[in-house]
């Protein structure tokens, strides 16, 4: 038998991020009777508003306010866990860049079994969890099973599971931080470097021209550009465009880059992985051109057209042309 | 500055589309276009900068079977010292602890200031590099996109974190870093300096060679296993416009101007 369920929670100025609740919705598709424990660390009085508000999602939480937890070092917070933990804890986490960083070295320390960016769960039986992921930048799903029986490091991907309805679990906060321990690391955490305002405000646009690694060469851009321009639009992009250079990483659409909500995005040559998608919100009118008609995006989008956008936008544009 | 560079080589996802197999045990991979991971080919670019200008040497190492001694060769082209290959039957079926067990191990025959490997590879779990630096005891930053050399015992690293923020760590050496693309612009490979490299002598160690035994690597050690791969029933999907390019454009243009697509 599996033990008890901890969610690290991440927050940011005395609120909960929306993986917050998020995982107590998957901490109940593990266990049908899951009592999770919230583990909330940082400093000063700001925790104590984020214990309120997932108290309303987790039946207790655990507190540890120490001035070393400031800043949510994934080093530091791993060495607190395995102060505190039972070693055959479940402990579910983000998958995101704080997750990415805590979850496997935490799953080593614990000797527990670690499953990576986990979309959904099929069920337990026994101490066999089965698992859907991702592979390919999300072309194909795989179904994984996992021995969870000495513990299990679980990293969830945000904003798969839905949460239905506010919570009522009145969780009891318990204040641990006497519990902390030594948090001593061999990395330490400089500042955050903000970043760079470029020369448009993608995310107060209304309508975006997105590239994607279909545009395929640096002079091809300019394809988009002239869609844009007839459309009255914006040019956006997804991450190959600003690995590449061929864009400012302020035109990033993703979880890495810039959060938009414009009312219709065309995601032209872009195949759509979570990263790219979790930058999208505010349901827009998604337009996909894609020649791999199995590329993820078509799974979101409103309407596709299955062609190489290298031959399909310049008739758009014309027609668009013509008809201003 | 001894750098090791961990490489895996993985099916071009730029190049193919990626299907999967009628019965669903494994992806369709008649045909599949293969070379070097993404982000390792970052990875070892960074190596030979920071080498280039610290001195010392790159070395490359990947898990796989004899076809992998390609990627490793390529790398070397394009600039690392040294190549290693781990292959070995027992290793087939390795979940991402036993993969990052057989890397120890190799860690383990050599001395290195600096352990780098991609952020995430093909199956996008983004587990080695963290669960090797557990192994080593060494400190560990994830999704890397800047790298200061600030003296022999320690370097300064920029995180990618969420928004497009960049998190500044200072973080002692040995360390182990997962690079993400776009840290620097990965150099050309050409024909002549794949050439060059050609008759370089890669060594090819097994598990005997990392001291381990068959039971602790490959299937036999791993909790975790994936049991097939599948399509997800689509929810709605996309409307997919049919016709001519001319047509479909039509009838795009008249969707949009409903949705208040032009200004």
């Amino acid at each position: 038998m599996a033990g008890q369920v901890f969610a690290y929670i991440r927050h940011k100025a005395g609120k909960a991020d929306d993986s917050a609740a998020e995982l107590a919705v998957a901490a109940g598709k593990i266990f049908a009777d899951a009592s999770p424990t919230a583990i909330v660390t940082g400093a000063g009085s700001e925790l104590d508003a984020v214990c309120s508000e997932v108290a309303a999602a987790y039946p207790q939480i655990w507190k540890f306010d120490h001035e070393s937890l400031a800043y949510p070092n994934a080093e530091a917070i791993r060495k607190l866990l395995l102060n505190v933990l039972p070693p055959d804890a479940v402990v579910l986490i983000p998958h995101d860049t704080f997750g990415m960083d805590l979850g496997p070295g935490l799953s080593i320390k614990l000797d527990s079994a670690f499953l990576s960016d986990v979309v959904d769960f099929v069920g337990l039986d026994g101490d066999t969890l089965k698992v859907v992921r991702q592979e390919y930048s999300g072309q194909v799903s795989t179904h994984s099973s996992c021995d969870i029986s000495a513990g299990a490091v679980i990293n969830i991907r945000p904003g798969v599971f839905q949460v239905q309805e506010p919570g009522a679990a009145g969780g009891q906060v318990v204040d641990k931080s006497a519990d902390v321990g030594d948090l001593t690391v061999g990395r330490r955490f400089l500042e955050v470097v903000e970043a760079e305002v470029g020369d448009v405000d993608i995310t107060k646009e209304d309508v975006l021209v997105s590239v994607g690694r279909g545009i395929e060469e640096e002079d091809n851009i300019e394809i988009a550009t002239e869609l844009a321009e007839a459309m009255g639009a914006v040019v956006s992009c997804s991450r190959p465009i600003v690995d590449a250079k061929w864009l400012e990483k302020s035109r990033q659409v993703g979880t890495s880059g810039q959060t938009v909500k414009p009312k219709v995005y065309l995601a032209l040559g872009i195949s759509g992985s979570f990263q790219h998608l979790g930058g999208l919100k505010g349901n827009p009118y998604i337009v996909a051109v894609n020649k791999n008609p199995k590329a993820p995006i078509f799974q979101v989008a409103d309407v596709g057209v299955v062609a190489d956008l290298l031959e399909f936008v310049p008739v758009l544009t014309e027609k668009i042309q013509e008809s201003n | 500055m001894e750098i090791l560079v961990c490489v895996k080589r993985v099916p071009d996802t730029a190049e193919n589309e990626i299907e999967v197999a009628g019965d669903g045990s494994d992806i369709e991979r008649d045909d599949l276009v293969y070379s070097v991971n993404e982000w390792d080919n970052y990875a070892v670019e960074e190596a030979i900068q920071i080498v280039d200008k610290v001195g010392g040497s790159v070395t490359v190492v990947s898990v796989g079977d004899e076809e992998a001694e390609e990627v490793v060769r390529r790398e070397m082209a394009m600039g690392a010292n040294n190549g290693i290959l781990l292959a070995d039957d027992a290793f087939e079926g390795s979940d991402g602890k036993g993969t990052a067990a057989l890397l120890k191990a190799a860690v383990d025959k050599g001395s290195y200031d600096l352990i780098l490997t991609g952020a995430q590879a093909d199956d996008g779990a983004g587990q080695v590099g963290g669960m090797l630096a557990a192994m080593l005891d060494v400190p560990y930053a994830s999704v890397v996109n800047s790298i200061e050399t600030l003296d022999d015992k320690k370097l300064k690293v920029g995180r990618e974190i969420e928004g497009g923020n960049q998190e500044m760590n200072e973080i002692d050496l040995p360390c182990v870093l997962s690079i993400q693309t776009g840290i620097n612009e990965p150099r050309y490979v050409g024909i002549r300096g794949i050439r060059k490299v050609a008759s370089v002598e890669i060594p090819v160690w097994g598990a005997a060679d990392l001291g381990l035994t068959a039971d602790a690597v490959g299937a036999a050690g791993a909790r975790v296993k994936r049991l097939d791969y599948f399509v997800p029933e689509l929810g709605e999907g996309a409307e997919i416009l049919e016709g001519s390019m001319e047509e479909v454009a039509d009838k795009l243009i008249e969707l949009l101007k409903a949705k208040g697509g032009f200004k």
